[in-house]
């Protein structure tokens, strides 16, 4: 029962993750490129949540709607400002600058807000559900909830509607997707929008379960989805969540039964393991150059 | 209707097309021949917006377009198949066609449309539900023909269809193109395989390293001996 109970609180931290990787890989799935700022967009959603939730006093799911379009908003400028610009550049450029905006908005947040955490205020009731000698917090049902309504909403959007066919088309080939008249620069925006707004809500998901904020918040999700994302085989959305899932359980497990201070190592290791067996990832496809 | 003057593209330093002028007039199918690296596909590209020109203009029915980014040119009525089909393997074909008709509204008509493609081809009707990446190169070139179609455009390139087909499935591509051409499409063929270019074309230019060094009607070309020197084989 406690290893359930243990895999249950894993799948809860994973379900977050999964929502974090969607933002780096399917940027990466579309605009080629690795968004390492993308940590940094789930730090400002946490504060834009904070303070809605807090100073302006607004019931949760209008508070959650403010940070989702604040970090919409926010991915859109920053891809707009910073990365449109080097659309032709090499893609080591636009990885130094992802960097540079990461460390921006850290430095920014700190400038704002100053370093000390602020308390991030419970979203939901902390009891728990028991079945059957199981008990599972309402927290981690909420967050495991939410992972499967974006997961559902996210792969139905890409797979039954046209704009979802058209960030597929430009997924493969931007040159032929522009010769069906479809706006590559609209659909890298758009993919930002979205990746941004998944952030504002893994944001709230995940000061529910570790309620500090603080300028570098993001850091650590930012590293380990990105590991999740990888895991998983960059570019792929179900690669996504398995990899987020996996690496939230490979994590809570590492805690429970092997060392908290070691978790960090296991799960990077387990990374390394894995792209030395599978290179792609796991769901990963192969890239095959064109002769 | 299709209208190039001067043409001018650079890749860096490197000049690859150096001041090229040809058109296309309404109905015809007009073809450019020319060797490997002689600068086909550089043109067919300027002119639908993939690379910039660096020099000259490019007008469709007057209005320029090299001021016109790549995604805006085909609603102004031309489409282009590109060289090595460039189908979205991914995708089945039949989601394919439909993005060949992305900026069209017409959802009933797009829906004929596509039978209409299934009937040209009859072969991507069959396999309307597979992956286009799962297709042969001969119905990779069909699919990619067809979802150009799809945008109804009054001008047709088509950049090397023959490009790695069996020689009878390039008879079979080079008959469509000139239906499609009978049904009032114009063309304009980039070819490789000059026999068979010139043999449907109404006029015909030649591409050499970036100038245009001969232009005729089709069949002038074909019996043109430095023509049937160079690309024809003697």
């Amino acid at each position: 029962m406690r290893f359930l109970s243990n895999l249950v609180t894993g799948l809860g931290l994973g379900s977050v993750y999964a929502i974090i990787a969607l933002g780096y890989t399917m940027v990466y799935g579309i605009a080629k490129m690795l968004n390492f700022a993308h940590g940094d967009v789930i730090m400002v959603g946490a504060y834009i949540a904070f303070f809605a939730l807090t100073k302006f006093g607004l019931p949760l799911i209008p508070g959650i709607l403010v940070a989702v379009v604040g970090c919409t908003v926010l991915g859109v400028v920053v891809e707009r400002l910073a990365y449109k610009p080097l659309r032709q550049a090499s893609s080591l450029s636009v990885l130094i600058t992802a960097i540079g905006v990461s460390y921006f908005l850290q430095n920014g947040a700190q400038l704002l807000w100053s370093a000390s955490p602020k308390m991030f205020p419970a979203i939901i009731s902390t009891g728990t559900l028991n079945i059957g000698g199981l008990s599972i917090a309402y927290l981690t049902l909420l967050t495991i909830a939410t992972c499967i309504v974006v997961m559902v909403c996210l792969t139905l959007f890409i797979n039954k509607t046209k704009t979802g066919s058209a960030m597929r088309a430009c997924s493969e080939d931007k040159g032929a997707a522009q010769l069906m008249g479809i706006n590559v620069n609209r659909i890298i925006s758009l993919t930002f929008a979205i990746g941004s707004g998944l952030a504002a809500i893994a944001a709230v998901l995940l000061c529910a379960n570790y309620p500090t904020v603080t300028p570098t918040l993001g850091s650590m999700p930012g590293i380990k989805a990105f590991t999740a994302a990888v895991f998983g085989g960059i570019g792929s959305i179900p690669g996504a969540l398995l990899g987020g899932l996996l690496l939230g359980i490979i994590e809570i497990l590492s805690k429970a039964y092997i060392s908290t201070q070691l978790s960090d190592v296991i799960v990077f290791g387990v990374l390394i393991v894995i792209l030395l067996v599978k290179p792609t990832g796991l769901l990963g496809k192969k890239l095959s150059e064109k002769v | 209707m299709l209208k190039v003057e001067n043409l001018k593209v650079r890749y860096g330093m490197i000049e690859a097309i150096k001041g090229i002028s040809f058109e296309v007039r309404d109905g015809e199918i007009v073809t450019l021949i020319g060797a490997n690296g002689a600068g086909k596909t550089t043109t067919m590209h300027a002119i639908s917006g993939l690379i910039k020109a660096a020099e000259g203009s490019i007008s469709l029915d007057g209005q320029e377009l090299t001021k016109v980014p790549a995604h805006k040119i085909v609603s102004l009525g031309l489409a282009q198949v590109p060289e090595g089909r460039r189908v979205f393997a991914q995708q089945t074909v039949e989601e394919n066609l439909i993005l060949g008709a992305y900026l069209r509204r017409d959802q009933g008509e797009i829906a004929k449309d596509i039978q209409d493609v299934y009937q040209t081809f009859p072969r991507l009707g069959e396999r309307r539900t597979q992956a286009a990446g799962t297709l042969s190169g001969g119905e990779q070139q069909m699919l990619a023909m067809g979802r150009a179609l799809m945008a109804k455009p009054s001008i047709l390139l088509l950049d090397e269809p023959s490009m790695g087909l069996s020689p009878l499935l390039v008879s079979e591509i080079f008959q469509i193109i000139e239906e499609i051409n009978k049904k009032g499409t114009t063309i304009l063929l980039v070819e490789q395989n000059a026999k068979r270019a010139l043999a449907i074309a109404d006029r015909a230019y030649v591409l050499e390293t970036g100038r245009i060094t001969l232009d005729g009607t089709g069949e002038g070309l074909a019996k043109d001996e430095r023509v049937r020197k160079a690309y024809l084989g003697g």
